[in-house]
């Protein structure tokens, strides 16, 4: 071992300043500017709608009641692991996707099928006792959305289509699909609109507060699992390594279309397991209407983290906190819960155009390139 | 004639079949204007999406930049409504009002596709971030204006209505039916069909449109031909950000009157389905626009007036929901090359980097 020379040794330490700007630095200025900008909206629909008046405060009040909602007292913290649950998991999958190369927009899809797989056994299995019927029921929602992964997976394997397509086809699919089973094989006769019965015994256990589902606690865990799957596995160092270069993983002997298709389906197990705990731990019966935003929220989550399953963590917090707060806002400030979106596509907004913004508008730099070639991948 | 069709009626399958071609041709002529008006901001969509991705930017924006246009179309009519005369002219029932919402909204479009080419041309950000970045903002902010203007009265600013063709065009037997259906439109729906053929052979007759095929194609080639890869790009996006802007306006001042929440409920997700469908052509665009439409209306008919016989059963078995999800079926299929691959330019959603100047 020789010392590093200076100039080494002073690269090393840029890069090091890099990674902390990038995975620390770069999602806390998008988030701050992002809140900046969302407290400009409030100031300028008050000034317009509310009767001309200038209220500086107003943005603090609004703040202030989303943070309430999000952290004052055990039952709104409970609340903002109940949201942040869903939100983790689907973003998982998502990073897990972008690690590599897979942009995932299906996350929706996903999530609706594992719900649905998840009601339609977990209902079967309401009478049975709880030790059987809750993990057949998560399992049922975790292979559903699964599958509904694999499809784009499969299809972009063999077939070259682009799963961004795929995956946004098949997030309609499963929408109409959902509703088609709630108004028919799934509903309960003599219901006013089209809904399942409850799933009684395969709901999930409720640990801490009202609704604190140990679904929260499963989706903790796997940050740890899909952390350890990503780093510290031949497997997921195969995926990171088909993410950087797919020729060169190619020619190492790995084998891009499996990966591809395991990378899909365990994107899709993650979301249907967001819709397996949300079914069996929140709403536990499905109506037609059965619908979520975590989507294109996983999305922003998964950007924010950096597709760092750590990373995802503190942003699916972030952005859990806001759905659980955005009521109590909505109350308290009288300000309308849409501002939360407004928020999420700033930060996301934000955290692709800083880069670009600080270094003066210049062009020559990394960017955030998820999947290649859109075009070629077809052919 | 009669006997023929009874006869034919009967045979096992084929029979079906034919009954199934004979409900379609009994019902399609009477909803003939419902089904280009139902096409029209899918169609408007997709071509925003062939104007975007034969240049080589991907769009998945669509969807919230028709967003944005519709509900600012109809903010800008509700505001400015109270201020100007309001007396509608004969046809299309134009207003100085709803010309000024439409110029409003079609800025709105304009200027968001500003940002999605921006984003992705110049940032060289990944494009589907750039379409995923609108798509939320969109919903969010005209989600958010909605629910505090609601909270005043909403009201409407009008909106376009329908040219009435003469009767006795419409009324000719075999072919009536076509002219009720491009005709009998409001300004919106029935420039449709004039921007799909201008932009059918602009994109393939002009230079123009050779151009951005070349660029959709092989960027680097195409400047090395002298051709600023940059401009062409955002010109094309911006151009096509008119007509999502267009899409949008029509939902809110020629298909109603008034705005709903996220009431775009996926068209522009259809319209980028209708684009590969159409195999990144303006005709085709519409003619899968046209197709999904027709399937919706269809699978309404057959709803609330089913066929008689066999057919009538088989139909109503099928729920609802499984005609909605027809698009999106085919363009899995098609997208996977089951039944005639579409394939899209090549450089379509790869950012340019200009090779260095040394």
């Amino acid at each position: 071992m020789t010392a590093a020379r200076p100039d080494q040794e002073a690269s090393r330490r840029r890069s090091l300043g890099r990674r902390v700007w990038s995975a620390i630095g770069l999602p806390l200025v998008a988030i701050v500017l992002a809140m900046l900008v969302g407290a400009v909206v409030i100031i300028a629909s008050e000034l317009l709608v509310g009767g001309g008046q200038l209220n500086w405060g107003k943005p603090l009040e609004a703040y202030g009641a989303l943070f309430q909602g999000a952290f004052g007292g055990t039952d709104a913290v409970v609340q903002t692991a109940v949201s942040t649950a869903p939100l983790l998991l689907a973003a998982l999958g998502v990073g897990f996707g972008f690690k590599s190369g897979l942009f995932n927009i299906g996350a929706q899809g996903q999530y609706l099928t594992g719900a649905l797989g998840a009601v339609a056994v977990g209902v079967a299995l309401a009478g049975a006792p709880g030790i059987v019927a809750v993990p057949l029921s998560v399992l049922a929602g975790v292979a559903v959305g699964a599958l509904w992964g694999f499809i784009p997976g499969f299809l972009k394997a063999t077939r070259g289509a682009h799963e961004v397509v795929t995956t946004i086809m098949l997030n309609y699919v499963a929408i109409s699909l959902l509703a088609a089973l709630v108004a028919g094989p799934l509903n309960t006769p003599k219901s006013i609109s089209p809904v399942t019965h409850d799933v009684g015994n395969a709901a999930l256990p409720v640990f801490i507060g009202s609704n604190g589902h140990i679904g929260i606690l499963i989706a903790v865990a796997m940050v740890a699992v899909v952390w350890f799957v990503l780093y510290r596995t031949t497997f997921g160092f195969e995926v990171r390594a088909v993410g950087v270069n797919p020729d060169a993983a190619r020619y190492a002997g790995m084998r891009p279309r499996l990966l591809t298709m395991l990378t899909m389906t365990i994107c899709g197990g993650l979301s249907g397991l967001a819709g397996a705990g949300d079914l069996l731990g929140v709403s536990h019966q499905m109506t037609s209407s059965f619908s979520t935003t975590v989507g294109f929220d996983s999305i922003a989550v998964a950007l924010l983290g950096r597709s760092n399953p750590v990373g995802i963590l503190f942003g699916a917090i972030l952005f859990g906190a806001m759905r659980a707060g955005a009521p109590l806002m909505q109350i308290q400030a009288s300000i309308p819960a849409e501002l939360i979106d407004v928020i999420q596509g700033t930060v996301l907004f934000f955290l692709v155009a800083t880069p670009v913004i600080l270094r003066g508008f210049q062009t020559g730099l990394d960017t955030t390139q998820i999947t290649r070639s859109y075009g070629e991948a077809s052919h | 004639m009669d006997g023929l069709i009874n006869g034919l009626y009967g045979i096992p399958l084929l029979g079906i079949l034919v009954q199934f071609v004979g409900y379609i041709v009994h019902i399609v002529p009477d909803i003939s204007p419902l089904l280009l008006q139902a096409a029209t901001p899918l169609a408007l969509g997709a071509l925003c999406g062939v104007i975007c991705e034969r240049s080589g930017v991907v769009n998945i924006g669509i969807e919230g930049t028709m967003l944005a246009s519709a509900f600012v179309a109809w903010i800008v009519g509700v505001t400015v409504a109270p201020l100007l005369p309001a007396d509608p002219s004969p046809i299309f029932g134009i207003t100085p009002t709803l010309l000024i919402a439409l110029v409003a909204a079609l800025l709105t479009a304009l200027l968001i596709s500003l940002v999605h080419a921006w984003l992705s041309i110049t940032v060289r950000a990944d494009q589907i971030i750039s379409g995923t970045i609108i798509n939320i903002a969109a919903f969010g902010v005209t989600g958010y204006l909605f629910q505090l203007i609601e909270k005043g009265s909403p009201t409407s600013a009008g909106a376009f209505t329908a040219f009435t063709p003469p009767s006795q065009l419409v009324q000719i037997p075999l072919v009536g039916w076509i002219f009720n259906m491009f005709l009998n439109q409001g300004p919106i729906a029935m420039s449709v069909i004039v921007i799909v053929i201008v932009m059918q052979v602009l994109l393939f007759r002009s230079r123009w449109g050779l151009r951005t095929r070349a660029v959709g194609e092989h960027p680097r080639a195409a400047e090395t031909v002298g051709i600023d890869v940059v401009r062409l790009r955002y010109r094309n996006v911006l151009a096509g950000g008119l007509l999502a802007g267009l899409a949008g306006a029509f939902l809110t001042m020629e298909a109603s009157n008034s705005f709903q929440t996220a009431m775009t409920q996926g068209r522009g997700f259809i319209a980028l389905a209708a684009m590969i469908i159409g195999r990144w052509t303006p005709l085709g665009a519409l003619g899968a626009a046209l197709l999904f439409s027709s399937s919706q209306a269809i699978a309404q008919s057959i709803t609330f007036a089913p066929p008689g016989g066999d057919l009538g059963t088989i139909l109503t078995a099928i729920p609802a929901q499984g005609y909605d999800m027809l698009p999106y079926l085919v363009t899995i299929i098609v997208v996977a090359g089951l039944i005639g691959r579409s394939i899209p330019p090549a450089a379509d959603g790869q950012p340019y980097e200009r090779e260095a100047a040394t």
